[in-house]
C-alpha cells in the first residue's frame, strides 16, 4: 500500500463526516491549547525568577559568613549575623584569584531612617566603587560611591527609588538633601535606577554609603557581610568556588571544610533551586490541563469505534479486494493519527494565542518554548496511535464474511 | 486452474450442535470456463464461494489454485490472492457510498502494487468501457446509479486487476429481470470475448443456464455437474 494512498483514503474518510471529524478534533484541540497555555504560564515563571536572580548581577559567587552546612539555609535571613569576614579577605581575593574579575566587599544592616520628619526602616548596604557594577545596578541620577568617599569615609548615600518615595514623596528629587541614618547625617549625592522585585531582596529599597563608613558608624567592626565576586566566565564559577573556599579556610586556619565559617553562593545554584520550584509547578499545571487531553483522546476513540462499526461492511469489502489486516489497521490507525495531528496543530496555535492573551490581561509571563510545542506535537501523535489502535485492531480483526453479511 | 478436494465446511453452533454445511465437494474448473454453481437458498453456495475466493477456509479438505494450495496459506498471502487472482461481485454491489463511480473501480489498485499508480485511470477505464458503462457516468457518485449499472461498476472493479477468475454471488438477485439480463451477457461477453473465467452462483435456473456448465448442489453436496 502507498503512503500516497493511504493519506488519500485517510482524507476521504475523514471529510466524508466532517462534522464528526470537527468535533472529534475539538477534543484534541482544547487539551493540546490548554497544556501549552498552562506550560506557558509555568515557564513564563521560571524565566520571571531566571531574570531576577541574573539582574543581580552576572556570574556572580557571594561569600558570606557563618557555615552554609549548618544553617542549612542558601538564602539566609540574618546576613552580616556572624563575623568571620574581613576587608582583608577581600583583598586576598581580589589578588590571588585569577579568575575574580571584581570583587566588592559589602556591609549591610537595618536602620531606621529619617528626613525631613518622615522615616523609613531600610536596609543600609556600605559599598565600595566596584559594587555597582557587580551587581548591574544602574545610577538614574546624580553620582555613585567613588573610590574617594571610601578613602574618605564620606557621609555620602545613594537612595534606592522605593526608599526616595517613601523619604522625599514620589517623583522629587533628593539629591543634595540629608538623611539621618541612625546618628548621623547623610547627604544625597544619587539614586539608582528601580530594577523591580520586592521582599528582602530589593535593590530598590535601601540605601548605599561607602563602606568604610558604615564600618565605622554604623557596625562598628572591621568584618563585612558578603563579599561578592564577579567570576569572568560562567564555566570558571564551580573552579573559582573552590578556590576561594581554599583560600579562605586557609587565612582561617581551618583544616575541616565542613567546619568552614563561610559559605559561598553561587547564582547558577540559586538559579536552579529556585527554578525547581517553578519547574514542580509546570509540570503540575501540564499535568491538569493533560487530563483535558486524556478526555479528548477517548474522544477519538469512542469516535473511531463507532466508525469501524459503521464501516463494517465497507471493511469486508476491502478484505474481498484484496486488503490484509494490516492494511485496514494502518487505514484506521492513520484517520485517529490525522485526527490528533490536526487537533495537535490547531491547539498548538490555539495554546499560543491563549498564552498570549493571557500575558496581556494577567500580570503572568508566559513563555511558550519550542520544547514545549514539541511535546505538544508528540503527544497529540502517540494518542493517536494509543486511542486509535484498539479500534483499528478491530477492525483489521473482522471476519470478513461476517463484515460482507452486516447489514 | 481450480480444483477443490474434499472440502467440507462444520459450523459449530453449540458444544453438541453442529451443521455441516458443505459436505465432501469435490470438483474442478479450468481456465477459461463460465460455470454456474446453482442450488436453493441456504444450500451452501455462498459458503463455497468464500472458500473458492481465498476469504474462508474449510473445516477439511484442499483447494487448489493454479496448483498452489491455498488453504495452506498464511493470512497475508490468501489477501494477496485475493487482490491478484480473485474479483467478486455481490449481490448487493458493495460499492463505496459517496463517491464516484471511478474512485470505486480504482479501489482494488491500493491493495495490488502491480499497477503503478499513472496507470491506474487508464485501466479502470478501460474496465468500465468493456462493463457497457456510459462514460457520462463515470463521475457520478455510486449511490446516484441503477441497480443495473451499480453491478456493472461492481463488476468493473472486479476486473481491473485482471483476476483469473470472476466469483459473482447471486449477481442478478437485486436486478429485476431486464437489468439482470444485461448483466448476465456482459459476463458472458467477458468470458467469451476476454476470456476470463467465470463462476457464477445463483439459486435461479434461467439464471444458471447462461452458463456452459452447471453444478448443482443441494444440502452442502454436489448432485450434478453437467456440460452444455
Ligand atoms: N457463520 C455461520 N454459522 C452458522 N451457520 C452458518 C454460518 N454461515 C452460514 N451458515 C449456514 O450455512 C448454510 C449455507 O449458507 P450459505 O452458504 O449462505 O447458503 P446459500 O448461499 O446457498 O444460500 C445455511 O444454512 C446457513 O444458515
Ligand atoms: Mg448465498
Amino acid at each position: 500500500m502507498l503512503f500516497s494512498d493511504l493519506f488519500e483514503e485517510t482524507m476521504f474518510s475523514l471529510s466524508a463526516n466532517k462534522s464528526r471529524s470537527a468535533l472529534t478534533i475539538l477534543g484534541i484541540v482544547i487539551g493540546i491549547g490548554s497544556v501549552i497555555a498552562m506550560i506557558s504560564i509555568g515557564q513564563g515563571a521560571t524565566k520571571n525568577i531566571t531574570d531576577q536572580v541574573q539582574s543581580l548581577g552576572t556570574n556572580l559567587l557571594s561569600v558570606m559568613p557563618g557555615n552554609q552546612k549548618q544553617s542549612g539555609n542558601i538564602v539566609k535571613g540574618g546576613m552580616g549575623s556572624a563575623t568571620s569576614l574581613t576587608m582583608e579577605d577581600s583583598e586576598a581575593i581580589k589578588t590571588s584569584i585569577a579568575e575574580a574579575v571584581a570583587v566588592a566587599p559589602t556591609v549591610s544592616s537595618r536602620k531606621q531612617v529619617t528626613a525631613k520628619g518622615t522615616n523609613t526602616n531600610t536596609s543600609i548596604y556600605g559599598i565600595d566603587e566596584s559594587y555597582f557594577g557587580v551587581k548591574n545596578v544602574e545610577i538614574e541620577n546624580g553620582s555613585s560611591i567613588t573610590e574617594q568617599h571610601t578613602k574618605s569615609r564620606s557621609k555620602v548615600a545613594v537612595l534606592g527609588p522605593t526608599t526616595v518615595t517613601d523619604l522625599f514623596g514620589e517623583g522629587s528629587n533628593p539629591l543634595g538633601q540629608k538623611v539621618r541614618i541612625g546618628s548621623q547625617e547623610f547627604s544625597v549625592i544619587g539614586t539608582t535606577v528601580a530594577k523591580g522585585g520586592s521582599g528582602m531582596g530589593s535593590s530598590d529599597d535601601l540605601i548605599y554609603i561607602p563602606i568604610t563608613t558604615a564600618q565605622q558608624y554604623l557596625t562598628g567592626s572591621e568584618s563585612v557581610s558578603t563579599i561578592n565576586v564577579q567570576i569572568s566566565e560562567e564555566n570558571l564559577m564551580t573552579l573559582a568556588q573552590e578556590e576561594i573556599t581554599a583560600l579562605l579556610l586557609e587565612r582561617h586556619n581551618i583544616a575541616d571544610s565542613t567546619a568552614a565559617d563561610f559559605s559561598i553562593m553561587n547564582q547558577a545554584d540559586m538559579v536552579e533551586t529556585m527554578s525547581s520550584v517553578t519547574e514542580t509547578m509546570t509540570l503540575l499545571l501540564g499535568a491538569i490541563a493533560g487530563i483535558s487531553l486524556l478526555v479528548g483522546g477517548i474522544g477519538i476513540m469512542n469516535m473511531m469505534l463507532t466508525t469501524v462499526t459503521e464501516r463494517t461492511r465497507e471493511i469486508g469489502l476491502r478484505k474481498s479486494l484484496g486488503a490484509n489486516s494490516k492494511n485496514i489497521t494502518l487505514q484506521f490507525l492513520a484517520e485517529s493519527v490525522s485526527l490528533t495531528f490536526l487537533g495537535g496543530v490547531i491547539g498548538i496555535v490555539l495554546g499560543k494565542v491563549a498564552a498570549w492573551l493571557i500575558s496581556i490581561f494577567s500580570s503572568l509571563t508566559t513563555v511558550v518554548s519550542y520544547s514545549s510545542i514539541l511535546l505538544a506535537f508528540g503527544i497529540s501523535a502517540l494518542i493517536g496511535i494509543v486511542f486509535g489502535y484498539y479500534p483499528a485492531k478491530r477492525a483489521a480483526k473482522l471476519n470478513p464474511i461476517d463484515a460482507l453479511r452486516y447489514q | 486452474m481450480i480444483k477443490c478436494e474434499n472440502i467440507t465446511k462444520i459450523y459449530q453452533l453449540g458444544i453438541n450442535n453442529s451443521v455441516e454445511v458443505l459436505k465432501d465437494i469435490n470438483f474442478e474448473i479450468e481456465k477459461g470456463e463460465f460455470v454456474a454453481i446453482m442450488g436453493p437458498s441456504g444450500s451452501g453456495k455462498s459458503t463455497l464461494m468464500n472458500m473458492l475466493g481465498a476469504l474462508d477456509r474449510p473445516t477439511s479438505g484442499k483447494y487448489f489454485l493454479d496448483e498452489k494450495d491455498v488453504f495452506d496459506m498464511s493470512d497475508e498471502d490468501l489477501a494477496a490472492i485475493r487482490s491478484e487472482k480473485i474479483g467478486f461481485v455481490f449481490q448487493s454491489f458493495n460499492l463505496l457510498p459517496r463517491s464516484t463511480v471511478l474512485r470505486n473501480v480504482t479501489l482494488p489498485f491500493i491493495y495490488n502494487k502491480q499497477t503503478p499508480k499513472s496507470e491506474r485511470k487508464e485501466k479502470a477505464v478501460k474496465c468500465l468501457r468493456d462493463v457497457g458503462l456510459d462514460e457520462d457516468r463515470w463521475e457520478h457518485l455510486s449511490n446516484q446509479l441503477s441497480g443495473g449499472q451499480m453491478q456493472r461498476v461492481a463488476i468493473a472493479r472486479a476486473l481491473v486487476n485482471d483476476p483469473g477468475i470472476i466469483l459473482a454471488d447471486e449477481p442478478t438477485g437485486n436486478l429485476d429481470t431486464k437489468t439482470g439480463q444485461i448483466v448476465l451477457e456482459t459476463f458472458k461477453k467477458l468470458n467469451r470475448e476476454n476470456g476470463h473465467t467465470i463462476i457464477l452462483i445463483t439459486h435461479d435456473k434461467y439464471v444458471a443456464d447462461h452458463a456452459d456448465r452447471i453444478i448443482e448442489i443441494r444440502d452442502g453436496a454436489i448432485i450434478s455437474d453437467k456440460k452444455k
